[in-house]
């Protein structure tokens, strides 16, 4: 799961979908707050998670900009952010600012952007920046966020990149010959004119990657957006997953 | 590579019993293979990865490798195993007994009822596929099989694309590929994800089958290659002299260039095989000559086609429904009749691609002898024909999107369950019987199709059923 953005009622729905679906882990790929009105919960229960050994969480921009003095972001971020702030306690703070930038498993690795250069957060989006980040890994496998639009490259032997739009519910299989790179959408802020929280479930023993999607109360969370005299653009384009 | 186990008689892969060699092509070898516990017949096919092969080999296998575990039904082989690339690379399927179509090729050109049959097997081996988000792109006689039970199975999916699945082909080369005889001009243009380029490919097989001679001959190179987008093939009609008209109407509307202007669905080409004397004759059917020099020069430098957006294979299945409409013009009165037409108006309207087949069931004695005249000395077919079409006048369907049918039959719901099952029927029209207590006795035909049917079924009913005359209710419990 990627991209959280303090919504609880989307995180909410996606661990439930995840508990139907017998997931065994669970790996957060970064920005767990900030846009969304429930940074505490959301926290929270990540920390919760990853304290039993449950989780692997890696850090994302929103998340490292917590502990960052302000000027990092686009203004309404900013003012976001400063609410965020406020929101958190000190060992909620600190426990986003000692999240890794990467982590490894198997053949895996988890990272929120690019991993040719992970602190510097820049988007996936096209087959060039899919085998720049590839080339920074020996992991066949990349699961990475931050596009909040779903995507998947591959590479062949022969080092031609292949971009695949990703169908709700059908599994692709991640052939072990080629190199993966899985852009997995949003939980908390959808931008891809979907507004159904996105994650993926892996199965590695059968090397396949189902994208899903779960509608959740989008009406509920964006009302506590606005009761929290959030920025309105973060609680409008739930409604369009824009 | 050195890791890799050397397939060969008698060796062991995966405890699959390596046996005889089939065949040795330029993509990959098959071989014979069996293995305890697995009583159906099977084949290892190990893609040809030497250096100095083609790499569409490899591509090819890792398409097939990901394709195949995921369709299903009698028109594939089934997938039973597939080995790791980094050790051995092959995938174990069902070996489909049966013989492929390219043993037909020594004895062409086969009878036109032949060629129906065999056109008809494999428009359902199509359709089936396409249902999968599949397009296979290589149909060929070598590609089809037909099983001993009589059903065509198509194989080798190295060139297919699956609308869902990453599509590594057309990441991979910059030229298409496919087999040159038979490759539609969108294909040859690049794009791989339009079903009816498999209508097209079906298109020349019949050609070849019933005359004899490939339409387009065997071009070599992207040039000669591309002339089909232009270049009308010689009308059957003007190789053989009886060649029926029907079947090059038929033919000839698979090989248009314009995939717009080639049968919607290969459910839609099967229906026309099967019915020959339903087919509706243009001037295609009567040509006996290639277009004039100059409309072909114009269509060269200003081609029908382009490559098209790209679009969902199931798009043209969705919009092109054929729509069986059971009409029972004995039974239900002008309510009922004008309810079904009102229905099938709505369905014309929503769905303008859709094909309408009217059915009616003849109802044939249970015991002795059934005359085909009746009382008055009218054949009973024709007459329940021309009520078939009285019916339907006031919908104006065109010539080309309306069928009709009588069936014979002694269970009504029977005969129409067969009829939509064999000719692939997308979506039942029905009435149901207005008369309450006739329906109790002889049972409802609507009911039994809407039950049984594998398709969607509409029970149509008459907006004010018919009151009960009031002896009926006497002695009714008012509870």
């Amino acid at each position: 799961m990627a991209d959280i953005h303090a919504n609880r009622e989307a995180f909410e729905a996606c661990l439930a979908d995840a508990d139907a679906r017998r997931a065994e882990r669970l790996v957060l790929l970064g920005d767990y707050v900030n846009y969304g009105a429930d940074p505490d919960w959301v926290v929270g229960t990540i920390m919760d998670r990853v304290a039993k050994g449950a989780a692997i969480a890696v850090q994302g921009n929103h998340d490292a900009a917590v502990s960052l003095p302000p000027g990092t972001m686009d203004s309404p971020a900013e003012l976001a952010l400063a609410w965020t702030k406020n929101q958190l306690g000190a060992d909620q703070r600190a426990f986003l600012a000692s999240l890794p930038l990467t982590s490894e498993e198997g053949d895996c690795l988890f990272v929120h952007a690019d991993a040719s250069a992970p602190a510097r957060w820049t988007y996936v989006t096209d087959p060039s920046d899919a085998a720049r980040s590839l080339k920074a890994t020996r992991r066949r496998v990349t699961f990475c966020g931050h596009v909040h639009r779903p995507m998947v490259f591959t590479m062949s032997e022969t080092l031609k990149l292949g971009t695949f739009r990703p169908v709700e519910g059908i599994a692709i299989p991640l052939l072990p010959q080629r190199r993966w790179l899985a852009v997995i959408g949003s939980v908390g802020q959808p931008r891809d004119g979907n507004p159904a929280a996105c994650w993926s479930l892996v199965d590695t023993a059968r090397a396949e990657i189902t994208y899903l999607r779960v509608p959740y109360e989008v009406e509920e969370a964006a009302k506590k957006i606005r009761r929290a005299a959030l920025p309105e653009m973060y609680a409008e384009r739930l409604t369009w997953g824009q | 590579m050195n890791a890799r186990v050397r397939i060969q008689k008698g060796a062991v892969v995966d405890g699959f019993v390596v046996g005889e060699l089939l065949h040795t092509g330029g993509m990959a070898t098959l071989r014979r293979v069996e293995r305890p516990g697995i009583s159906m017949p099977l084949l290892m096919k190990v893609p040809a990865l030497l250096e100095g092969e083609d790499p569409a080999a490899i591509v090819g296998f890792e398409m097939e490798q990901m394709i195949l575990p995921r369709l299903s039904g009698i028109h594939v082989p089934k997938f039973v195993a597939s080995g790791d690339f980094a050790v051995q690379p092959y995938i174990v399927m069902e070996r489909i007994e049966g013989r492929t179509l390219l043993t037909k090729l020594d004895v062409l050109p086969l009878p036109y009822d032949e060629v129906a049959t065999i056109g008809i097997k494999v428009a359902a081996a199509l359709r089936d596929l396409h249902h999968q988000n599949v397009v296979h792109l290589d149909v060929k006689p070598s590609n089809i099989i037909i099983r001993e039970t009589g059903e065509a199975a198509l194989v080798d999916f190295g060139l297919a694309h699956h609308d869902q699945l990453p599509d590594f082909m057309d990441e991979e080369f910059r030229v298409p590929y496919g087999t040159a005889p038979y490759m539609a001009p969108e294909q040859v243009l690049g794009n791989r994800t339009d079903p009816r380029s498999d209508i097209f490919a079906l298109g020349v097989l019949l050609y070849f089958f019933s005359t004899g001679v490939r339409p387009f001959g065997d071009p070599k190179g992207m040039r000669a290659l591309k002339r089909r987008i232009w270049w009308d093939p010689a009308p059957p009609r003007r190789l053989k002299s009886d060649y029926p008209p029907w079947l090059q109407e038929v033919v000839l509307r698979c090989l248009e260039p314009d995939p717009l202007r080639r049968y919607p669905t290969a459910a839609h080409l099967a229906f026309d095989l099967a019915h020959p004397d339903q087919v509706r004759l243009t001037a295609r059917s009567e040509r006996l000559e290639r277009d004039p020099w100059g409309v072909r020069v114009r269509r060269r430098f200003n081609p029908e086609i382009r490559p098209a957006a790209l679009r969902e294979i199931a798009a043209p299945l969705a919009t092109a429904p054929i729509v069986m409409v059971a009409v029972d013009v004995t039974d239900g009165g002008q309510d009922l009749a004008e309810a079904m037409r009102v229905t099938v108006r709505r369905l014309i309207e929503i769905v303008p691609g859709a094909r309408f087949a009217i059915v009616n069931v003849l109802k044939t004695r249970r015991i002795g002898i059934d005359t085909t005249l009746d009382d008055e000395g009218r054949n009973k077919h024709i007459t329940r024909l021309v009520e078939l079409k009285h019916w339907a006048r006031p919908l104006a369907l065109g010539e080309t999107r309306v069928t009709f049918h009588v069936l014979e039959a002694k269970q009504p719901a029977d005969a129409l369950l067969e009829y939509a099952s064999t000719n692939h029927v997308d979506h039942v029209v029905i009435g149901a019987r207005a008369d309450s207590v006739r329906r109790s006795i002889l049972g409802s035909v609507s009911a039994e199709v809407a039950a049984k049917a594998d398709c969607s079924v509409t029970v149509v009913r008459s907006p004010r059923p018919p009151q009960p005359p009031a002896s009926a209710m006497d002695g009714l419990d008012p509870f």
